[in-house]
């Protein structure tokens, strides 16, 4: 990662959001750089680069992480998801679809983040308590709305999508 | 980026490259001082291609928990045996960071970062840990007391690799807890305690605080003056016109772990948190009612 070596390049193959990716990368390239910058995916977004905002959180292999403190060469191999690959055509998911009837997000710039995070939460605990929902999300902050209706927005889409198994 | 296959290809590798190689676990660390330019390396020997070094054991026999440098936090976090066997381990892994710092970074690159604000550090010590450390004249034990000399400082020599840490479980009497306070992202103050009641009064106790000053500590002239005490001479008001218990053992864990001015708070605010966590930790410890807040007369 010194200068003199920041000609060098990496070859990685990985799923972004469905669709096989192979580039060159240098070996220092964030997973946030990669997305934005090469495959011009401008959902996450980078706001405190210090992995405390919670901005750019994407999926790596159904695991959040912040991208914009994440090597893409830890991405290899590895399935990426980002806002952009959560609708299914021109249906919303329903984590989308529960933030918007819930008017979860006003200027929108913490929404990519903190739809996929609460994405995460569900898939691992389908129906979680209030108390579990702001533990986990603690980590993705948002300066608009206050957070009550992102809560509201998690829980009432763990109604709808872990309903029958609830 | 090098991506050895066992401990020896990895130390090797360290050798080789000197001050321009660095360890690269979750980077979590760091990624972010290397973002900032605090750090420059040319060469990151990524640990987490070595097999088994994502490796969280328990030794039935030896009663003990067995941590590989690439286990994250979040795996101690979920693991059902460390929760069955280390809750308070389990229940502080959940409040490190966030869970997205939670699911990359490492215990083990929590201990050997040693920056001051660090949970791990401190309710690690409440166990009498130890830590393994290979290098390449071979591998040593390091009681996890010396492991950490000060901020971003350990006794870890260049080109050595820390590769398990070592947590003895408690005797099946030990009562402990641990609790952090912060407003910031990172803790404050993490204080733990545990002790081992015996016909109603402390017959072992094990005080650690860290995050306030250079680096955790355990209170040993603390843990003495609880010895004998029962919980209400611990949490009860003075007598006469001497400190109480709790106040007492308050000022030495202040003192030892030597609170330092910084952006959490400046040195005598944190001196007056290590006395308030001190009783409302051994309160929750005991399973009694908090202390009453009391001043230090
Ligand atoms: C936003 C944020 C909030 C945080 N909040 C908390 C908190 O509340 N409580 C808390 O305790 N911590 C907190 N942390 C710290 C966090 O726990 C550490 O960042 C993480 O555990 C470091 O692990 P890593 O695997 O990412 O280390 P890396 O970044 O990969 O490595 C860190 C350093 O350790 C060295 N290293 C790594 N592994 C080894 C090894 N096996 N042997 C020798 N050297 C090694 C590396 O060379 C490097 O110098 C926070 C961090 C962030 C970014
Ligand atoms: S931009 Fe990555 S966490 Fe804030
Ligand atoms: S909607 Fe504006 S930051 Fe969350």
């Amino acid at each position: 990662m010194s200068s003199n070596r920041q000609n060098w390049s990496i070859p990685i193959e990985l799923t972004v959001n469905g669709r096989g990716v192979t580039l060159d990368i240098p070996p220092q390239l964030t997973l946030l750089d990669l997305l934005r910058d090469r495959l011009s995916l401008k959902g996450a977004k980078r706001s405190c680069d210090l992995q405390v905002c919670g901005a750019c959180t994407i999926l790596v292999d159904g695991m959040a992480v912040s991208a914009c403190t994440y090597l893409a060469y830890e991405a290899r191999g590895a399935e990426v998801l980002t806002i952009e690959g959560m609708a299914d055509g021109n249906d919303l998911h329903p984590m989308q679809q529960a933030f918007i009837d819930n008017g979860a997000f006003q200027c929108g710039f913490c929404t990519p983040g903190m739809i996929l995070a609460a994405k995460s939460l569900l898939d691992e605990t389908p129906r979680p308590s209030e108390e579990k929902v702001k533990e986990y999300m603690e980590g993705n902050i948002c300066r608009c709305t206050g957070y009550r209706k992102i809560v509201e927005a998690i829980l009432d889409a763990a109604g709808k999508t872990g309903g029958a198994a609830g | 980026m090098h991506e050895p296959e066992t401990v020896a290809e990895a130390v090797s590798l360290l050798g080789q490259h000197g001050a321009d190689a660095s360890l690269y676990a979750g980077g979590t660390e760091l990624l972010l001082a290397m973002k900032e330019g605090l750090l420059r390396y040319g060469h990151l020997v990524n640990l987490k291609t070595v097999p088994g070094l994502d490796r969280l054991d328990y030794d039935t026999s030896a009663g003990e928990l067995h941590i590989g440098p690439a286990v994250t936090h979040r795996t101690l976090e979920l693991s059902p045996e460390v929760a069955a066997r280390f809750p308070l381990i389990s229940d502080a892994e959940s409040k490190v960071a966030n869970v997205r710092v939670r699911n990359v970074g490492t215990l083990c690159g929590n201990l050997c970062f040693a920056e001051p604000h660090s949970d791990p550090a401190a309710f690690l010590l409440l166990y009498d840990s130890r830590v393994e450390v290979q290098g390449a004249g071979g591998s040593r034990t390091i009681p996890l007391d010396q492991l950490v000399l000060g901020p971003y400082e350990t006794c870890l020599e260049e080109g050595e690799m820390l590769t398990s840490v070592s947590v003895p479980q408690f005797g099946p009497e030990m009562k402990a807890a641990y609790q952090k306070f912060g407003y910031h992202q990172r803790p404050t103050l993490g204080l733990g305690v545990a002790v081992r009641l015996e016909n109603g009064s402390v017959a072992e106790a094990r005080i650690a605080v860290g995050s306030v000053g250079p680096k955790p500590v355990r209170v040993p002239e603390a843990e003495e003056l609880f010895l004998g005490k029962t919980v209400g001479d611990i949490l009860g008001p003075a007598s006469g016109p001497r400190l109480s218990v709790l106040d007492e053992a308050g000022r030495m864990a202040a003192q030892a772990a030597e609170p330092m001015d910084d952006l959490h708070g400046a040195a005598d605010y944190k001196e007056h948190l290590v006395r308030i966590f001190l009783g409302r930790v051994f309160a929750e410890a005991v399973g009694a009612a908090p202390a009453a807040q009391r001043s230090a007369a």
